[in-house]
């Protein structure tokens, strides 16, 4: 009950902040913030997944496609019947949800049935088939050039001169924090302490009376439902979907998102998402410093950011596997006297 | 009727590389317990070299050479620099880093190559012999069941009648008490690894003139069908990986030459769906329950 009421207050106290932060700052900061929280649904399903119960998946690019389709679908459905109020977007965004858990509970239960790098496998698959389906169905999904999403523009009440950036950054936060809240008090819960007793010692956990591959595929659908919320969330911020938005790579930087950050513990998945939106911007900036012929620079744009990434991920693997978060808890733990962190040890490592 | 026989031929060509892919994959499992996601991208970078030294010297075989060597740099590299710190921890970590090595990999060929497709060439011509009007064979896809079957008989040579095989099965197997009989478990795994760089090379080298061209992600959609090749198989066996390796090689041809190769890839995906619901221990080996 306290940690329901303490992640309850810290949400509503980073809500309050974010409020204000949407108005101090210029659209275009507003709308890195709008993606950072639509990162922030996939990433903390994500290390709920990964960091909680120690499974990878290599394919919620995937499925944030499924809900961003289905997102783009309901939305374009609902323009054609003439609606366009701010309700579609919660309706279409559950749908998107609820599209993106059933995917999630067919990639799950059929991974589910063995141990070991059976999931990665089949949600790398998954990832590498997207633009097949959008091609093979490219009556309803239009193929490599996608769809375009009719989103309401945003409430005449507040003002006819009101960004349409600020606007989506309170939509994208919204959801981000209601993501935070749910899986804070998730990874509390009976359920967070399965999640975990599975991931450190199966045996150990079936002797205790868990259902192993039923916790697993839990977990799986959950991070599943984040990641549709997070692909429409995108739908609705860039009001177009495409495949080739929602490629292997994007489901790699979400992966490397969760372990730069910190594997297993929420906070890191924020950070993740921050790197995630900011480390692009800053190389894109170094490679136009750099001065270089144009053919030259053609080849670095769109790979520098892959390599720089995927050199992070190895580094922090090998080097740092607590991530961000992890120096960070170091940090603090440090600055704090010695006897008082001798008695929140046992907490602080969860 | 034609058309069956061409497809059927020409799926077991394409079979017989998911094979040698598929058993660079099982390669790696058995005496590690990775699947090394990093396999397509490695197979690709030996393939670029392959292709570098071809274009620079004017010889197929002598880039042919290149990149089976450079596969076996690479493999042996890998494991010494960037696995060997990970291989005793959680078993996800290998995995991620296997991952961001796919991220470096492609990202440096694309800096140097660019991404659009090479052409890769072939040493032998790609027009299909005709026998009574019905197309069958092409010069090519006999050398590519020479390779193949020169592979396989290599490998299994070294594993049952080398000192070097028995102890890398040894070590795969037992590590502690290898150890104990004098057996270097590590110069074994980085064997391992080497050995099956070269053989994912092999592959590269085999099916990418016969697809869209070289390209960092090449190799992508051919990984995840060994992938499945070495699941259908039973993920630790050999002979396994082969016969997987040729199923799914016909089933695609079927799917591609009936349907379109559009379908391909989700066909992939539901055969290794479809193998994990009905089958998950793989078709041919006894399923052995495998705990801490």
């Amino acid at each position: 009950m306290f940690t329901l009421l303490r992640n309850f207050l810290i949400t509503a106290g980073a809500g309050i902040v974010l409020f204000g932060l949407t108005y101090a700052v210029e659209p275009f900061r507003d709308y890195q913030l709008a993606t950072v929280a639509a990162y922030l649904c996939a990433t903390a399903g994500l290390t709920v997944l990964i960091g909680l119960n120690g499974q990878v998946s290599l394919g919620h690019g995937a499925l944030m496609a499924v809900g961003a389709y289905t997102v783009a679908l309901v939305q374009n459905a609902f323009a054609d019947a003439n609606h366009y109020a701010q309700w579609t977007i919660v309706v279409s965004l559950l749908l998107g949800i609820v599209a993106a858990l059933v995917a999630g509970v067919v990639i799950g239960l059929a991974a589910a049935r063995l141990r070991g790098p059976y999931l990665a496998g089949v949600t790398l698959a998954v990832a590498v088939v997207v633009p097949a389906f959008a091609t093979v169905f490219s009556g309803t999904f239009k193929g490599d050039q996608g769809l375009s999403v009719a989103v309401p523009p945003p409430p005449e009440a507040l003002g006819l001169d009101f960004p349409v950036e600020r606007w989506q950054a309170w939509l994208a936060l919204i959801a981000a924090l209601l993501v935070m809240l749910l899986l804070a008090n998730l990874a509390g819960s009976r359920y967070g302490r399965m999640f975990r007793a599975v991931r450190d010692n199966e045996v150990a956990a079936r002797l205790a009376g868990i259902h192993v591959a039923r916790t697993q595929v839990l977990a799986f659908v959950v991070s599943a439902a984040c990641a549709g919320l997070a692909g429409g969330m995108f739908a609705i911020l860039s009001q177009s979907v495409s495949p080739s938005a929602f490629s292997l790579t994007l489901s790699l930087y979400l992966l490397l998102a969760v372990v730069l950050g910190g594997l297993g513990s929420l906070a890191g998945a924020v950070w993740g998402a921050v790197a995630l939106v900011l480390l692009p911007e800053l190389l894109s900036s170094l490679t136009n410093a750099m001065d270089l012929s144009p053919a030259a620079a053609q080849r670095l744009e769109g790979n520098l950011p892959l390599a720089i990434f995927g050199l992070t991920l190895i580094v922090v693997m090998i080097g740092a596997p607590s991530g961000i978060q992890g120096a960070i808890n170091r940090l603090t733990r440090r600055i704090r006297k010695p006897q008082e962190s001798r008695l929140t040890k046992g907490g602080a490592t969860t | 009727m034609q058309r069956f026989i061409f497809l059927t031929l020409d799926g077991l060509s394409h079979g017989a590389v998911y094979a040698a892919f598929a058993l660079a994959i099982v390669l790696i499992h058995r005496s590690t317990r990775v699947v090394n996601f990093a396999q397509g991208a490695i197979a690709v970078a030996s393939a670029y070299v392959g292709y570098s030294v071809a274009a620079g010297s004017g010889s197929y075989w002598l880039g042919f050479i290149a990149a089976l060597l450079s596969g076996v740099i690479f493999g042996a590299l890998i494991e010494r620099v960037v696995m060997r710190p990970v291989e005793q921890g959680p078993p996800l970590n290998p995995v991620i880093v296997a991952l961001g090595l796919v991220l470096v990999i492609q990202a440096i060929l694309g800096m140097i190559y660019g991404n659009d497709f090479k052409p890769l060439p072939t040493p032998f011509s790609r027009t299909a012999w005709t026998i009574g009007g019905v197309a069958v064979l092409s010069p090519y896809d006999l050398f590519v069941f020479g390779a193949v079957l020169t592979l396989m008989v290599g490998l299994a040579l070294l594993f049952s009648r080398t000192k070097a095989g028995l102890r890398m099965r040894a070590s795969a197997f037992a590590p502690e008490v290898s150890r104990l009989l004098g057996v270097n478990v590590g110069r074994m795994l980085t064997l391992g690894w080497a050995l099956a760089a070269a053989a994912g090379a092999l592959a590269a080298l085999l099916v990418i003139p016969t697809e869209l061209g070289l390209n960092p992600n090449a190799m992508d959609l051919v990984f995840v069908s060994a992938f499945t090749a070495a699941v259908v198989g039973g993920i630790d066996s050999p002979a396994g990986a082969v016969i997987g390796g040729l199923g799914v090689g016909l089933v695609l041809s079927y799917v591609t030459g009936y349907s379109s190769s559009d379908v391909t890839p989700i066909a992939v995906l539901i055969l290794l769906v479809a193998v994990l619901l009905l089958r998950p221990g793989g078709l041919f080996t006894s399923t052995r329950i495998r705990q801490v």
